[in-house]
């Protein structure tokens, strides 16, 4: 017998039986550890995650203490940070709601038209189109919306604050520049948009055959179809799809401050005046230092709780329906 | 409530493939007419050209008559929806809406159909409803959980509950069985029994002894081969059909010799 490795493994006992090979316990061990590391490198992703979201609040944290044992009198203002806070938090509310209010019907219309409604390949192109929508930069967007829309929309401020100024919210003066918080609030809900659409426009094509059979079968029409069996199934994406976008326009720094010519609260969305905690950050920053430095990093913090309660929020809300979500 | 189905010289295409061939059949009210087959024979197809489910896939359109009392389906005037609201249908495997609870999947079509409902009418539907699909005994307690909480045979018993919640003139059965337990089967068996009382039933199955058990008339279904058309071999009596039938092809397939 040759000394070819492997060649003794064919040998049997001396009363007949087969040597074990130990091929089956090899390779056990082999897809054992490839199941260890993978399962490592799932773990470590998963931490890795987690200790960068506590890194950058601690980082937050830590860099907006000085704001805390500060003078209310050395705070831009001169009436401590929650005066200096509070009008930029509800500017930033504002702009993501008005966002928010016209990306989220749209997107989703657009999504269906182009999971439902739209012959095949003219659904391709356009989903592509849209998807490129998320590829512009949004300085680009914030340049359009300043040299574009605004003046555009000046006009038609005008006419809100002739004929309906006696709602609060469209009282006159309208900036004659079109520089205001619906302007940034508008550009945010074209930016949204495709995030919204994109991820919702998945979700419609994920429902299961079944149940738009199961619809269409009872006598239902295409449209009541989607109430019942594509847009029930989706509403937990639709949620997810929603918080994105909003964390988008939250968070929006260039478009809104090309966007907003930024001011003090003010209740009337036409006028110039308000701010965002993004674009405040980022016009202040460069000359920011020391005590003022610390105020914007809090803004920021506050900005990042703000961002984290309404996801919050948004979860308990699709789960208070979770035993009707379908997932069983 | 049930009315009779006539076709008349039907040709099923998916684009230009031609999947079933010619069929002329005619369906007697308040009967239950089993089509079996080997699979791919086109019998499903041909199920879903009596309610023009079908027309869900892009491409597939028919030639020829589907007349429910005369009334032809495929009239350029008639919407499918109409037709579907008046044929109904069962699919293989259960499908209630998981969105909506017991109450609300059996109510589903007739809040369709417009119409507001008092509630005292929506509860006595839902009990007449759920009580035709045997079903009421086991859910009256829990009307609303989700229907998705259910068994696969409660589930299909539910979606049989929904479908005859709307009064159909028929109602259309593709394999309603294939993916329950032998127990669940028999409760869909004896309910189809039932149905027959008030319903035109029609029921394809894989399952011989099934169609043996539930139907007054069999058709049988083949395919010369891959991507030839499905045709309509034998139609007949069910005894007829698997004692002593015509063709040899039927024979062979009701015997167990292919398929």
């Amino acid at each position: 017998m040759t000394s070819v490795p492997g060649a003794q493994r064919r040998t049997s006992d001396p009363k007949g039986f087969p040597v074990s090979t130990s091929t089956l316990t090899s390779r056990d061990a082999a897809g054992k550890s490839g199941d260890r590391v993978f399962s490592g490198a799932a773990l470590g992703a998963g931490i890795l995650i987690l200790v960068v979201l506590f890194g950058v609040a601690v980082f937050l944290i830590i860099q907006a203490l000085p704001v805390l044992g500060a003078d209310p009198a050395d705070i831009t203002g001169g009436d401590g940070f929650g005066a200096y806070i509070f009008p930029i938090v509800v500017g930033t509310v504002i702009a993501a709601a008005i966002a928010l209010l016209l990306a989220t019907p749209l997107g989703i219309g657009v999504a269906l038209f182009i999971s439902h409604y739209a012959p095949r390949r003219l659904a391709m192109t356009f989903g592509y189109l849209v998807d490129l929508l998320a590829a512009i930069p949004s300085v680009v967007y914030g340049a359009w919306g300043y040299a574009v829309l605004a003046p555009q929309l000046a006009v038609a401020y005008g006419w809100l604050a002739e004929n309906l100024g006696w709602i609060p919210i469209f009282a006159g003066p309208a900036s004659q520049t079109g520089k205001t918080i619906l302007t940034a609030g508008i550009v945010l809900a074209v930016m949204v948009l495709p995030i919204i659409t994109s991820l919702s426009r998945e979700i419609f094509l994920q429902t299961p055959t079944l149940h738009e059979e199961a619809a269409l079968a009872m006598g239902a029409t295409r449209l009541e179809m989607i109430w019942m069996a594509v847009l029930p199934f989706a509403r937990t994406g639709i949620v997810s799809a929603a918080m994105l976008g909003l964390g988008r326009a939250l968070g929006e720094t260039m478009a809104v401050a090309l966007v907003l010519s930024g001011g003090a609260l003010t209740a009337s969305l036409i006028q110039s005046g308000n701010q965002t905690i993004a674009a405040e950050i980022a016009l202040n920053f460069p000359e920011a230092y020391g005590l003022r430095l610390s105020e914007l990093i809090a803004a920021g913090l506050v900005l990042f709780v703000i961002t984290l309660v309404v996801n919050i929020i948004a979860r308990w809300i699709v789960s208070r329906h979770r035993d009707f979500s379908g997932a069983n | 409530m049930s009315k009779r189905i006539d076709v008349k010289d039907l040709n099923v295409y998916y684009s230009k493939f031609l999947a079933v061939e010619d069929v002329n059949i005619s369906i007697e009210a308040r009967s239950v007419t089993a089509f079996i087959g080997p699979s791919g024979c086109g019998k499903s197809t041909f199920l879903r050209t009596l309610n023009r489910m079908h027309e869900v896939i892009p491409g597939a359109r028919v030639e020829g008559e589907v007349l429910l009392d005369g009334d032809d389906l495929y009239d350029p005037a008639v919407d499918p929806v109409t037709v579907r609201g008046q044929v109904g249908m069962v699919f293989q495997r259960p499908n209630p809406f998981p969105t909506m609870s017991i109450r609300d999947n059996v109510l589903a079509g007739v809040k369709l159909n417009n119409k507001r409902i008092s509630r005292s009418d929506a509860d006595a539907l839902v009990e007449k409803s759920l009580r035709g699909a045997n079903l009421w005994n086991e859910v009256k307690d829990r009307l609303g959980r989700p229907g998705s909480g259910l068994s696969g045979g409660q589930q299909q018993r539910l979606c049989i509950a929904r479908a005859i919640a709307v009064s159909p003139q028929v109602i259309l059965m593709d394999e309603p069985c294939s993916a329950l337990d032998p127990i669940s089967t028999l409760a869909i068996e004896d309910l189809i029994n039932e149905l027959k009382a008030d319903y035109t039933v029609v029921i394809v199955t894989h399952n011989m002894q099934q169609a043996a058990r539930v139907s007054d008339k069999t058709a049988f279904f083949n395919i010369a081969g891959t991507g030839k058309p499905g045709k309509l071999i034998e139609y007949a009596d069910t005894t007829t059909i698997f004692n002593k039938p015509v063709q040899k092809s039927t024979e062979d397939y009701v015997s167990g010799r292919f398929g």
